[in-house]
């Protein structure tokens, strides 16, 4: 790693003791950053130093650094995960930013999102969601009952896409409304695209996007930024078929 | 859960009587045009013809009427929800897909209420001073003469440019997002409608703008 050449940068980081505390701006400085640092390891390293001057480390969230588990949660120069396409921020590298940058680092911001500390929010309204009816309750049977009922394979492609979704909230965080209806959609689509979904597509949908409006997200405006922002590319599409769900739902 | 008390639902609304405006605004732009005399007897014809009914044209009155205030007021409503929906602002603001029409939409409508106000005042009540009321034998308000002299004054096409620019703002946003919230639209779709809405907006602009900019530049004269 010695011959590479490192770079410095400006971090302005969002700092909350808890979710009382009104919080500012810290600034910090990233030393010998290289291209190949994931933007959490060069938080990491951020962190290393903080603690070695005996200080309070920058408070974030993180789990399987694969991009797959949706902990991550960082608006980085105003776009959530950092604005690279399908990209989470575990996976987002340094080579995007240049020596001498200077980088604003901020939590999730939306009313249903609390901020627990730092970098940190609560994202239990999205499980709030889930529980309303993000599930089946018909039996689905052993293995090999999975594959008694024949699924054409773009519908199983489709209901797939839609439950690509890893719940990372980031949807929610780039939307101007702070609205969840690319999550709710995603979660509503994949269960109600399939057999063993169908059967309380209708209950569902009306107790998912009640929830949602409870837990007090705000109402989808059509801007689109929740599929620019969404690691996963969840398309717009999902929220279309979820609110043909809705109007399907007020005549069963 | 009723359709007025979701947030889907009065979206729902909002789509419906949106789409319901949008209607009325192309049978009106078409009825207009009867200025340019393609109509036999011009927009005189037109006019004494559209309110020869009064019961019908009150009865269209009034649901135009539901439909405009059902707009307002969840559009009102959602706005206020929605503006609280992320209580504190990012310090960098970067959007990826929001456009200007989008993010103002409660500003354009309130100017297309606006100009909906002053043009019933002028055109319908017969308020606004500064035109010319002539009257037929049987007493007909002569609606030819009526708009020519208004649109000689560059206040009064001032105002209706504006109007008309805010009508544009809202339709580029509002006929795919209708169109959305509706259901009918997918990842196929939905580019199309957008570009194809955008058409619609801007047919009406240059529709609307025709009449006002072609009498005050003097090619119909009263």
């Amino acid at each position: 790693m010695s011959d590479h050449k490192t770079m410095t940068l400006t971090l302005i980081v969002w700092r909350q003791k808890n979710a009382s505390d009104p919080g500012k701006f810290e600034t910090y400085t990233a030393k010998n950053i290289t291209d190949h640092h994931s933007f959490l390891e060069m938080l990491d390293c951020v962190n290393e130093d903080l603690i070695l001057e005996g200080k309070e480390p920058i408070v974030f969230d993180h789990d399987c650094r694969e991009g797959i588990c949706g902990m991550c949660s960082q608006v980085i120069n105003g776009a959530p995960h950092g604005g690279q396409e399908r990209t989470t921020v575990c996976q987002l590298h340094m080579r995007k930013f240049k020596d001498g940058d200077t980088i604003y680092i901020e939590p999730w911001r939306a009313r249903a999102f609390p901020i627990v500390k730092d970098l940190v929010v609560d994202r239990t309204a999205l499980d709030t969601i889930i529980q309303a009816g993000g599930y089946t309750s018909c039996h689905t049977g052993g293995v090999a009952d999975g594959n008694a009922i024949l699924i054409p394979k773009p519908v199983a492609d489709e209901a797939m896409d839609a439950a690509e979704c890893v719940g990372c909230g980031a949807c929610v965080a780039g939307c101007p409304n702070g609205a969840a209806m690319l999550f709710t959609g995603a979660k509503v689509s994949q269960l109600s695209l399939l057999p063993q979904g169908k059967g309380e597509a209708a209950a569902r949908v009306k107790a998912m996007t009640a929830a949602m409006t409870e837990c007090g997200f705000g109402n989808c405006t059509n801007h689109y930024e929740c599929q620019a922002a969404c690691p996963k590319g969840i398309n717009v599409k999902f929220i279309a078929r979820m609110n043909r769900d809705f109007l399907k739902a007020q005549f069963a | 859960m009723q359709l007025s008390s979701s947030s889907i639902g009065r979206k729902i609304l909002m789509a419906v009587t949106g789409q319901v405006m949008i209607l009325f605004a192309l049978v009106h732009l078409i009825g207009n045009t009867t200025i340019f005399g393609w109509l036999h007897g011009g927009i005189n014809a037109y006019a004494e013809h559209l309110h020869a009914l009064p019961p019908l044209v009150w009865a269209f009155r009034l649901f135009m009427l539901a439909a405009v205030s059902i707009h307002i007021w969840f559009g009102i409503q959602l706005t206020i929800e929605n503006s609280g929906g992320r209580p504190q602002q990012y310090a960098v603001k970067s959007t990826q897909k929001a456009t200007f029409a989008s993010e103002n939409m409660i500003w354009s409508g309130l100017l297309i209420l606006a100009f909906i106000v002053y043009h019933l005042l002028h055109f319908t009540m017969k308020l606004i001073p500064g035109m010319v009321l002539t009257t037929d034998p049987e007493g007909t308000v002569n609606v030819f003469t009526m708009v020519v002299s208004s649109f000689q004054n560059v206040f009064v096409c001032a105002i209706y440019a504006g109007g008309m620019v805010a009508l544009f703002l809202h339709l580029t946003h509002g006929i795919q997002s209708s169109s959305q919230t509706l259901g009918c639209s997918n990842n196929r779709t939905l580019p199309v409608i957008i570009k194809a809405g955008t058409l619609v907006a801007l047919a009406f602009l240059v529709g609307y703008l025709t009449i006002p900019l072609s009498i005050f530049a003097g090619f119909l004269k009263g």
